[in-house]
């Protein structure tokens, strides 16, 4: 087995908070440093940044620099060529220095993108803000204006414009600019909308802030990046936009651009070839350099993001412990020194699973419990090969029934999974597909784990959401995942779970999403179904409640590795290690109340 | 003199779709809170709970009723008379992740209700540290953002901002059912310990009938947007008399398998009766 460790990740997506808290430490560091540090450490943003700066000093010191005018013609200079003296890249047709007109299109250019961006920035961020926070009408208003903008040809509407705006380039570029701002509208609305009921947003107005202030420090904070990302790349379109009007021709022939140069340039290729090049590779120079940093900017604000984790693409291992353990022939899984690690950004690996020992014999039910980031999820997601793609295993085994299953491709773990192992997860909401049928769901799913014709299958699915006590299956049968309560998503994802019969069933916090009186019908339901179909279940939880009402053994988690195992009866009456008993002991008394009376308030002030 | 009176207080959402009649989520509840007192709120999702905290919070509007703070109605203000409230009422949410602007340092975070309230730089500055010290965190979090806390450090300092301007009142929205469980122990207790301190009255919302009797004097029992039982913390939650309460005492499951066997007979044996 050869070790797989990607060597950049920042990130985990795990199908678990837990495994994404495991490597929060890490993810802290690399976060926390200032966005032009992370920068600097880009060498595109650098070489770009650099490029961009000398480029527009060039053009701010253009007085200084340019050697003539830029519409200051010599008869005698007509179609010089480079080399020249006086005219380093040579006149065009009309005698003009092309090196000066150069630098005097760059300040066009800088010009042309402040406008065009400017406008489109005040005007989209403004009307985007309003139309995010406030409520339906004004949201209906704006959002309509804006879909009115989008809806102009624009590069036609600005050579149409041209009466009015008598050919001047600025104009062009204000109008261009509005024609830009839906864009960044849509961009701040969206961002708007999603933080605007976030609650730091609540707090803030609970605490008396005004609309304003909110507006400015909680909601602009957020939508600053996207923003900053998003103006990079619109400096660049409003320039290319400016010189390929001026290329048409559209405007006045007097300012000198890089479009009416590359045009003029065009015009002369067969006469003076590289008259066309200077302007072509300066203009391309800038707005490549623009895009770059516009990517570059969306990795430093957005964090360079791995490529979203396939689960269950097969386990990455380390190396095996080869000493095979023999394992008793009951046992229907065993884990043995069981050791999973994710990659921090250094490139170490960071254990979260530190050598775990289980065992589950038929028909068992075992609690695994401890508090969030404990390991507990990531031992359950290893056993059922859905570990994320950057968690390594880096030791141990996991035999079910006697077959080992570290290492085994997703392939040979399929028939496995879904059909020996089921799964039931925390938020069924969010195991269910929005926008298919449960039913069809489940038919899937139980055509995947057996060989039966689809109306078998959704006989059986019927049968079984009548038995997971579901009243109407039918009804049940034909709805989308919304339109039935959180309970019942977690009955038929129980229902598809045990479809297939399974002999070991794990549940990863199945009632913690619930209501209490919910809970203990799920509790009930998952009991009878294990003592009906003999199945050995592996619940993760922290509840200690649930797991006295299920469980016929216990095994406690802190930090990664198993403390205390023993029955349930034993554990719950005499806990020995000292992690336990502090579980144990934070639970909340039954029978305590708070005793004290209501003090009467402090007088004003007194309060520190 | 309560400090907080609720009288029929009725919200209704907007519904679903064009000229949807509106959804009542409050079908006029009526309660009561006195000063230094902690009033524990219990329902299940849907039952309405968060809404009345939100209406008390000003952050819903209520469609009748009234809702009285010290005497003054308080129900449909808005604007400026409502943000002079702020050093009244104050509230703790549920996610610990979500109630902090991950972009905003702690001590901006504090400051931030002290400065609205017209307080010094200087002056909130020395004011979040003695929040920090009253919360039990180190005074070097000012400079740190929140991602860098644990959730229930995060709570803590949720429980710091909301002290921050000395309300009166703290809305608790399920505080601490995000946290682990000996997490949830001591910030409970850091809860009780300020209201000892301070007397500042607690709104105290949950589903976790446990943990609203450990920290309520009284607790009021809500039921898909009807109140249908309140009283002293001990008698709701010992001696219920409303069937939906005591299901609901019997649904929580109890850490300790013969007890918790002993309590699901029960339960079954009420769901067969009522049945």
């Amino acid at each position: 087995m050869t070790r797989r460790i990607e060597p950049v990740t920042k990130a985990v997506s795990a199908p678990s908070t837990e495994s994404i808290a495991t490597v929060q430490a890490a993810e802290v560091a690399a976060s926390r440093t200032p966005i032009w540090k992370k920068l600097l450490r880009d060498p595109q943003a650098v070489i770009t940044v650099s490029i961009l700066v000398i480029v527009f000093a060039l053009g701010v010191l253009t007085p200084l620099i340019a050697l003539h005018g830029p519409n200051e013609s010599d008869l005698s200079m007509v179609n010089a060529p480079p080399g020249t003296p006086g005219y380093p890249l040579g006149a065009d047709e009309s005698g003009r220095d092309i090196f000066s007109r150069l630098l005097h299109s760059i300040n066009t250019a800088a010009i042309a993108a402040l406008i065009g961006t400017g406008v489109a920035l005040v005007v989209g961020i403004i009307a985007g803000l309003i139309g995010g926070y406030f409520g339906r009408v004004t949201r209906a208003s704006t959002e309509w204006i804006f879909s009115l903008i989008m809806t102009f040809p624009g590069l036609l509407l600005l050579i149409i414009l041209m009466p009015v705006t008598g050919g001047d380039y600025r104009a062009t570029m204000l109008i261009f600019g509005v024609l830009l701002a839906p864009g960044i509208y849509r961009i701040v609305r969206n961002l708007v909308l999603g933080v605007k009921n976030e609650l730091y947003v609540d707090a803030a107005r609970v605490s008396g802030v005004g609309t304003l202030r909110i507006l400015g420090r909680h909601v602009l904070t957020v939508v600053r990046g996207p923003i900053i990302i998003a103006a990079a790349f619109m400096v660049g379109s409003t320039i290319a936009v400016q010189s390929g009007l001026a290329f048409l021709g559209v405007g006045s022939l007097e300012v000198p651009s890089f479009g009416a140069m590359i045009s003029s340039g065009f015009r002369n290729l067969y006469i003076a070839p590289t008259q066309f090049l200077w302007p072509s590779l300066l203009l391309g120079l800038i707005t490549a350099s623009l895009v770059l940093l516009g990517n570059s900017l969306r990795d430093a604000f957005e964090g360079s993001r791995p490529k979203p984790s396939k689960v269950g693409a097969g386990q990455h291992v380390a190396e095996r412990a080869e000493d095979t353990v023999l394992v008793g022939a009951d046992a229907l899984l065993a884990v043995r020194g069981l050791r999973i690690a994710y990659p921090t950004p250094s490139g170490d690996l960071n254990e979260v699973v530190k050598g775990v020992d289980l065992e589950i014999t038929r028909g068992e039910v075992l609690g695994l419990v401890g508090e969030s980031g404990s390991g507990k999820s990531q031992t359950a997601f290893a056993t059922l090969g859905v570990l994320p793609n950057e968690a390594v295993v880096t030791a141990g085994s996991i035999l079910f029934e006697g077959r080992e299953l570290i290492g085994l491709s997703d392939a040979a773990m399929r028939p496995l999974r879904g059909k020996e192992i089921a799964y039931i997860p925390q938020e069924p909401m969010s195991n269910l597909d929005p926008s298919y049928r449960v039913g069809a769901q489940l038919v899937e799913g139980v055509r995947a784990a057996l060989p039966v014709s689809k109306k078998e299958a959704k006989e059986r699915v019927l049968a079984l959401l009548e038995r997971c006590g579901i009243n109407e299956p039918a009804r049940t049968f034909d709805s989308y995942p919304h339109q039935i309560s959180g309970g019942m998503a977690q009955r038929v994802l129980i229902a598809g779970a045990v479809a297939s019969r399974p002999k070991l069933l794990i549940a990863d916090e199945p009632t913690t999403a619930l209501d209490v009186t919910v809970q203990a019908e799920i509790l009930d339901l998952l009991r009878d179904l294990q003592t009906e179909l003999g199945m050995a279940v592996l619940i993760v939880t922290h509840n200690f409640g649930v797991v006295a009402d299920l469980c016929d053994r216990i095994a406690v988690m802190q930090q990664g590795r198993i403390v205390e195992s023993g029955t349930a009866a034993e554990i719950f009456r005499a806990p020995e290690h000292e992690y336990t008993k502090a579980l144990l002991g934070a639970i909340l008394d039954e029978a305590a109340y708070r005793t004290d009376p209501p003090v009467a308030p402090a007088p004003e002030g007194a309060i520190a | 003199m309560s400090l907080l009176d609720i009288h029929d207080l009725r919200v209704s959402f907007p519904g679903r779709g064009f000229r949807a009649a509106p959804v009542e989520v409050l079908h006029g509840v009526s309660l009561s809170v006195s000063p230094g007192e902690t009033l524990g709120l219990v329902g299940e999702s849907g039952s309405g709970k968060t809404t009345i905290g939100r209406a008390v919070l000003g952050l819903v509007r209520p469609s009748g009723g009234t809702i009285e703070f010290e005497g003054r109605e308080i129900g449909g203000l808005q604007g400026r008379a409502r943000r002079g409230l702020s050093d009244d009422i104050q509230v703790v949410f549920q996610d610990p992740y979500s109630s902090l602007n991950p972009s905003i340092t702690i001590g901006d975070t504090l400051a931030e209700p002290l400065v609205t309230q017209g307080a010094t730089r200087r002056d909130a500055r020395a004011r979040v540290r003695s929040l920090l010290d009253q919360v039990g965190l180190p005074s070097d979090a000012v400079e740190r953002l929140p991602r860098e806390f644990s959730g229930g450090q995060r709570q803590r300092i949720a429980i710091a901002r909301a002290l921050g301007p000395q309300p009166k009142l703290i809305v608790c929205d399920e505080p601490v059912s995000a946290l682990d469980l000996t997490t949830q122990t001591r910030v409970m207790e850091l809860l009780i310990d300020i209201q000892r301190h301070t007397g500042v009255a607690y709104l105290f919302i949950s589903h976790d009938l446990t943990v609203v009797r450990n920290i309520s004097h009284r607790v009021a029992v809500l039921y898909r947007g009807d109140m249908v039982e309140t009283g002293a913390a001990v008698d709701v939650t010992s001696r219920p008399e409303h069937p939906y309460t005591k299901r609901l005492l019997l649904a929580a499951p109890v850490a300790d398998p013969d007890e918790q066997r002993r309590r699901r007979t029960e339960r079954k044996a009420a769901t067969a009766a009522s049945a």
